[in-house]
């Protein structure tokens, strides 16, 4: 404790002469901006203490921790399919996507697979939960930039997809829906050409986004180029999802590993951009969407039928080992690695979230932007506050 | 686990050579390894090899992406899963302590994961870290986002990262004692109430068996 208090002390010494140093030499006034936890733009409870030179940034400090729920110690003291009410909560707007590969873990360390009936489900869902978060933040990143226009579409779009997960799983933010060997139910009736209707309207969202923002010149000027984060450095962080493809680097888990899930058995392509600003991840964004709502169409065309869930023991006990599956959440990558002892429950879990590492890098990123662009570079990275605490 | 199409080859060239690769670079650092054919590989480092390994990791494996860092504490934990009842003494639980994947000889388990974007591979690293004095190289300097897993791991199981820049709690006040991840680091909530979600499966009503187990 004393190690920390005195590191503590030495730092604010360190920056009282650093403020003093900059009032001598450029006659400016070095300043501590707070942003947050209780910020419009944070979407949650991130702080960022921001050094300032004038309107410069000197260094950037991401203060997390104020949602921390201690996920990881609670599903100790579960069972397995206990767990997915807690992972839910994770990444709050894309639900389902949480829930996979923690019960692909389970399924794994089974050695059992679920029926190809609920793995395409699996997948359309999963790629539903992408569409509806995803498309919030292409409302949302204008919002941050002083554009309200697209937020309200955003708001009102998003509702369509999220009416559809309602009606298969019976919650629009938390599904709860996947079990260990399948789902716990089928699609009702009326429902696929329900959500084909709802894929139309969601490309339709596409297009106006991307006349409303992407084709805006103020909102070219406000991204290109704004917070560049080249490809070594994407990796070093461990940034996955669309904010590692925006720099370039052409990785995805849904093609790029094998996994009980159906993303092989529809077309569909991995968009990368080489320029790794904001104008960049946004790009990318917008695109993953297209690319999903093609998913879920071709996935409906081809819905295979069968049961939807598989033989599994009504106690669940989950035989010794180690296993690590991560998949490509709508936030990015997110694995759990689960350790089980045969028992019920699992012995340990440790959650990777992507907005953890893609927060991470900001200290980085900000260095040396300007005030107005530390905004828009949060919200183009699009951390979820749920999946930074856990 | 392989889909249903494309059954696991028995031989994993490509896993095979990272484990040949990373023993010719850091030789007897490699303790143990643990592959399962076209899915996944543990490998087990000495202690002092950490930092090597994540090097060697880097720039010889080609690994550039990395996932994350963590530790797993073996110990059994000595309160269960808080299904006992608080008036009660507490009954006898085992204290063995068994290491997984690829072995281990401590009770506190660094491991990390890093993968290559170019092969489409990954593995998982594993350290032991003494009992007594859990300390371990840091990894800030090879990956840069080991920097915020490190301060994670640090808070949460008490190992120390010799090296690492600003080793301070990331998620837990500054004044917080205690380590929560370790296992006799007890889950307050389940020791001054029991929790009715212990009991998971239920008979149902008119059902033929009484949930057996396997």
């Amino acid at each position: 404790m004393t190690a920390v208090s005195d590191r503590r002390q030495l730092a604010y010494i360190a920056s009282q002469a650093a403020d003093a140093r900059v009032n001598v030499e450029l006659e400016t006034e070095g300043m501590t901006l707070n942003i947050g936890p209780q910020h419009p733009a944070t979407h949650g409870t991130l702080r960022i203490v921001a050094r300032l030179d004038g309107e410069q940034v000197v260094s950037a400090d991401p203060i997390c921790g104020y949602m921390h729920r201690g996920y990881e110690k609670l599903t100790e003291v579960r069972s397995f399919p206990q767990v997915t009410t807690l992972v839910n909560r994770i990444d709050w707007l894309g639900s389902f996507a949480n829930e996979v590969p923690f019960i692909l873990a389970a399924e794994k360390l089974m050695g059992i697979e679920a029926p190809p009936r609920a793995q395409y489900i699996r997948t359309i869902l999963f790629e539903l939960s992408r569409i509806a978060n995803v498309s919030l933040f292409l409302g949302d990143m204008g919002v941050q930039l002083g554009a309200l226009t697209a937020v309200f579409y955003a708001f009102r779009d998003r509702e369509y997809v999220l009416n559809q997960i309602e009606a298969a799983t019976g919650g629009r933010f938390h599904p709860n829906f996947d079990r260990i060997g399948g789902l716990k139910d089928d699609l009702p009736k009326g429902w696929i050409a329900e959500t084909r209707a709802c894929m139309d309207k969601m490309r339709t969202f596409c297009d106006l986004m991307e006349d409303l923002l992407v084709g805006n010149e103020i909102f070219a000027e406000r991204t290109r180029g704004i917070g560049v984060i080249p490809r070594d450095v994407a990796l070093s962080y461990g940034l996955s999802g669309a904010n590692l493809r925006a720099s370039g680097v052409d990785f995805d888990l849904r093609r790029d590993q094998r996994l009980p899930m159906a993303w092989d058995k529809a077309e569909w392509k991995v968009w990368t951009h080489p320029d790794g600003d904001s104008f960049a991840r946004y790009w990318v964004r917008l695109q993953e969407v297209r690319e999903s709502t093609r998913i879920v169409d071709q996935l409906l065309d081809s819905l295979p039928s069968g049961p939807v869930m598989a033989k599994v023991p009504r106690i669940i006990k989950v035989p010794e080992g180690e296993a690590w599956v991560s998949t490509e959440n709508p936030l990015g990558e997110m694995g759990y690695y689960v350790v089980s002892k045969g028992d019920t429950g699992p012995f340990r879990v440790k959650i990777r979230s992507a907005s953890f590492n893609n927060i991470a890098v900001a200290s980085w990123v900000l260095k040396g932007t300007f005030v107005p662009d530390v905004i828009t570079i949060l919200a183009s990275l699009y951390f979820i506050l749920g999946d930074i605490d856990r | 686990m392989s889909s249903t199409e494309a059954p696991a080859p028995p031989t994993d060239e490509l896993r095979e050579g990272l484990v040949a690769r990373l023993r010719a670079e850091l030789g007897d650092g490699v303790v143990d390894t643990h592959l399962v054919p076209g899915d996944d590989l543990w490998v087990r480092i000495r202690t002092d090899a950490w930092q090597a390994a994540g090097t060697a990791a880097r720039d010889v494996l080609g690994c550039e992406y990395f996932c994350f860092l963590s530790a797993i504490d073996w110990l059994p934990s000595p309160y269960g899963k808080g299904e006992d009842d608080p008036t009660e003494p507490p009954p006898e639980r085992s204290s063995a302590i068994v290491q997984g994947y690829a072995g281990g000889g401590s009770r506190l388990q660094v491991l990390a994961r890093v993968g290559s974007v170019r092969a489409k591979v990954a593995l998982t690293l594993k350290a032991d870290v003494a009992d007594d004095e859990p300390r371990i190289a840091t990894w800030s300097g090879i990956y840069a986002g080991a920097n915020w897993h490190e301060r994670e791991t640090w808070e949460m199981f008490g190992i120390v990262f010799d090296g690492h820049p600003d080793l301070r709690h990331i998620y837990l006040p500054t004044e917080f004692e205690g380590h929560p991840l370790r296992k006799d680091f007890p889950l307050l909530a389940r020791m001054v109430k029991p929790w009715p979600g212990i009991v998971d499966v239920e008979p149902l009503p008119g059902g033929d068996d009484a949930g057996e187990a396997e």
